[in-house]
């Protein structure tokens, strides 16, 4: 018996008790949505786990309508240190089912458990005991005293870190006083909704946070919709500028957290072992599903080929399989879809000349897996070192000096994350000042913390999340107009999308919901 | 420098002069030692922490637990020794659990030197390789556990030892010459050590060279002295004598065990690594097997590759394993004290 042929050891689904179905989280109350409702499935066994509604324009309405009333009549006039213990207390209470809720999001996004066990879940709580601390200290959040809260969010958040992504969004907007509509990525929706049980077990006053499900469609008429005020999306880059466009003009306040190709950059004085973990960390950690994933490697010439051989070696020992298994180190890819664009994207790199090399895997019957690959041989000019793969893919590329190394790195249309591997704490620095990227980490990779602000360059997005920065997301400055005339826009979906007022009724420059009121379902596809 | 015997696996100090590209003389050792590539300590401590959460269960822990018994260095270094207190240490390396006789017996037994003859008198027929089922003998020496005597001084003890048939030699390094970067000198005195283990058939005495990691304070001093007593002769490299705080730790083993996989790679040869001091539970030993086994594979797990150095661990394997064979907790009563 080979000992490193670990017994099995799944992390019981017992303590889950989902429904069979779920409906809308509007008003504090579960709802039934009004569009057609979907499955959603485990991505390691394709195994039905619930079905779950769509929202409507009309559902949208309502937990739209239902956030303003308890913007206007609840969150907005509570006292900062009232809105904290709220947020204390999900803190508190996703600490008291952390199990339950890892096991849930590794059997519907198909990541390994140690990871939504020891990273998502505890950096949940840990984003809303952040920002709980925030909410009655907002005349410190840079904006002067007595900053105003926007009014609705509406949030659009994508399947790689379902529910951190969710306290990604919720916790600043709730702290800042805002009130919140999100929708949760059709393919990993079953946290978001556990979470909504977390929220009527902490008494939330009733619509300060609404959950919508369903797919792109659903999203764009969210974000889309004249009655928010704040606009906070993360996915696709493709989908993040139909966002922007659509949002001009329209004093929607925007923050796009985008896609990325970020270079892991390790000079040959390196920590090697170290640097080896970084790597394997940078880009196999959750499948490759991140967007901060460091998806290019550059290596100094001297050490590269070195570099590749202690990888392979690293990457021939990671166990692949049942996401529930303590033992799992990659999981499934979330969907069929993401599969077969991984799939074509490595097919492109072999086809441009590239050298492929993946792990010996055993890939199970049923599920969406692709076993951890690196290319060597890659050029600058190669669509595997160019786009985002978001899956277990590395591109290996090579550099002479840091000054090459610093262009390679910036020769990218994204900019939201780099690693810098060095012993040499000057060259870390240097090497860091000229990067144009969000995020910048030196002997390490994939870490985050509350505290610290997170974001892109250039098409990798703009607005921070995380920190002091992230709070300005959701904060005015005191004195400034008011962001939204809601009577107005009552008026224009009153009178229905045929009718709706374009220029004419938007004399004043805070008013402009009134103008896109007519257009609920252009928004891009997922 | 002496010349080691023709045929003998781990030819040194050629394999030094081979890895070096000179003479181990202090610049050379200086140049190569410096030129290790660093260790960042958040990374390592990470990475063995990811490495302490591997969950090894049902088949896998019914092995890992015997396993664990058949690595263990049984030890007793205690001022207070007596040759009765030898005797019943060498009873329990042979029969751990008297209600169960399918428990493995220990890899060996760890004494001071002058306990050496006792246990080779208790051991009787029982004594011998443990890859035969039957137990060593180990001493420490070099006037453990400061190392402070004179380098005669640490031969005689080292060579009367091995004269009275200790298998294995637990010596320890001069951590004041290494601290103070007189790197030959350390490695001299393995090399002679190493020489003074040559037992009569000409054969040599296994070297476990105990660095003191407690003492070194930081994980590029470790890999240092991993590298320089790799180098200078050592069948085995050891963390701790177990009388300095902190003794053997995750993060310091997971380094150990990286260099000794660069050797492999390096060279071919397969050096030993020894975790002692501080390992007291069956939990704790199992993240150690893991880690070997991720590290530099699984073909380490075998007494003449890793030891565990510990008194205490037998008695909590023995209790986890009657659990696992009649599925309750019994109690400290149903093992012995040794």
């Amino acid at each position: 018996m080979s000992f490193l042929e670990y017994a099995p050891a799944p992390e019981s689904t017992a303590l889950l008790h989902l429904r069979e179905h779920y409906g809308l989280f509007i008003d504090g109350r579960f709802v039934e949505g009004r569009g057609t409702p979907f499955a959603t499935i485990s991505p390691a066994t394709q195994q039905h786990i619930a079905t779950i509604d769509t929202a409507s324009a009309e559902d949208i309405d309502d937990a739209i309508a239902a956030a303003r009333r308890a913007f206007e009549h609840t969150w907005s006039s509570m006292r900062g240190s009232d809105r904290g213990k709220y947020l204390y207390r999900i803190a508190r209470l996703v600490q008291e089912r952390a199990r339950e809720l890892a096991v849930a999001e590794s059997l519907d996004n198909g990541k390994p458990i140690k990871e939504s066990r020891d990273v998502d879940v505890p950096l949940v709580a840990a984003w809303f005991f952040y920002y709980a601390g925030w909410a009655d200290k907002l005349d410190y959040a840079g904006l002067g005293a007595n900053p105003r809260a926007l009014g609705v969010a509406g949030q659009v958040i994508p399947w790689n870190f379902p529910l951190l992504m969710l306290a990604w969004k919720i916790a600043p907007a709730l702290a800042a006083g805002n009130t919140v509509v999100i929708k949760p990525a059709e393919t990993t929706s079953l946290t978001a909704l556990l979470f909504a049980e977390i929220l009527q077990q902490a008494e939330l006053p009733p619509g300060v946070v609404n959950i919508v499900t369903g797919a792109g469609e659903t999203g764009a008429a969210l974000l889309g919709h004249p009655g928010i005020d704040k606009i906070a999306f993360t996915g696709s880059t493709a989908v993040g500028r139909a966002i922007a466009k659509q949002a001009a003009g329209t004093g929607k306040k925007l923050t796009l957290e985008l896609g990325g190709k970020a270079a892991n950059i390790v000079f040959d004085d390196a920590p090697i072992d170290q640097a080896i973990e970084g790597i394997v960390n940078g880009i196999f950690f959750n499948q490759g599903h991140v967007c901060c994933a460091g998806s290019r490697l550059l290596v100094q010439e001297s050490i590269h080929d070195e570099v590749v051989e202690r990888l392979k070696a690293r990457l021939s020992t990671l166990r692949m399989g049942d996401p529930l298994d303590k033992n799992t180190d990659i999981g499934a890819i979330n969907s069929r879809a993401q599969l077969d664009r991984i799939t074509a994207l490595a097919q492109v790199g072999e086809e441009e000349g590239a050298q492929r090399w993946s792990a010996e895997c055993e890939i199970p019957e049923s599920g969406f897996w692709y076993a951890p690959t690196i290319f060597t041989n890659v050029s600058t000019s190669d669509r595997i070192a160019r786009e985002e793969i978001f899956g277990p893919v590395l591109s290996v590329l090579s550099f002479r000096t840091p000054a090459e190394a610093i262009a390679k790195a910036n020769n990218t249309p994204y900019g939201l994350s780099a690693g810098i591997w060095s012993d040499k704490g000057s060259r870390i620095l240097a090497v860091a000042d000229k990067l144009r990227a969000g995020v910048i980490w030196a002997n390490t990779f994939n870490r985050f913390d509350p505290a610290s602000p997170f974001g892109g360059y250039k098409e990798s997005g703009y607005g921070r999340e995380g920190g002091r920065q992230g709070l300005a997301a959701y904060l005015d400055a005191a004195g400034s107009a008011p962001r939204h005339d809601y009577a107005a826009v009552a008026r224009a979906l009153a009178a229905g999308p045929a009718d709706a007022p374009t220029t004419e009724t938007s004399a004043a420059p805070r008013q402009p919901a009134a103008k896109t009121a007519g257009r609920k379902n252009t928004g891009g596809k997922k | 420098m002496n010349t080691a015997s023709p045929g003998h696996a781990l030819a040194f100090p050629e394999r030094a002069v081979t890895v070096l590209g000179g003479e181990p003389d202090e610049k050379t050792l200086r140049r190569y030692l410096h030129g290790i590539p660093g260790v960042d300590a958040v990374g390592l401590e990470q990475r063995a922490a990811g490495l302490g959460t591997r969950s090894i269960k049902t088949t896998s822990k019914a092995w890992a637990l015997d396993r664990i018994i058949a690595l263990i260095d049984l030890t007793t270094l205690e001022g207070a020794d007596t040759p009765g207190k030898v005797r019943s240490l060498v009873s329990k390396a042979l029969r751990p659990d008297a209600s169960d006789p399918t428990t493995p017996r220990v890899a060996a037994v760890c004494v001071y030197g002058d306990m050496v003859p006792h246990a080779v008198r208790a051991l009787g027929a029982a004594h011998g390789d443990p890859d035969d089922g039957l137990v060593s003998v180990a001493a420490v020496a070099t006037a453990f556990p400061s190392g402070r005597a004179s380098l005669a001084i640490k031969l005689a003890d080292t060579a009367e030892a091995v004269a009275d048939g200790a298998d294995e030699i637990d010596m320890v390094i001069d951590r004041g010459a290494f601290l103070a970067g007189r790197y030959s000198e350390v490695f001299d005195q393995i090399a002679q050590v190493k020489q003074a283990c040559r037992k009569p058939d000409g054969s040599f005495a296994s070297l476990k060279v105990i660095l003191e990691t407690g003492e070194l304070n930081t994980y590029d001093n470790v890999r240092r002295a991993s590298w320089l007593s790799i180098l200078a002769g050592g069948d085995f490299i050891k963390t701790s004598t177990g009388k300095v705080s902190p003794a053997a730790t995750l993060p310091v083993t997971l380094l150990m065990l990286e260099v000794v996989r660069d050797w492999h790679r390096l060279t071919g040869e397969k050096i030993g690594v020894k975790p002692a001091g501080g390992i007291r539970t069956s939990k704790d030993a199992i993240k150690y097997l893991v880690t070997v086994a991720e590290t530099v594979g699984e073909e380490w797990l075998q007494p003449h590759l890793f030891r565990f150095g510990a008194s205490s661990l037998l008695n909590d394997v023995l209790l986890q394993r009657q659990k696992v064979r009649t599925g309750h907790y019994s109690g400290a009563d149903y093992v012995t004290i040794d």
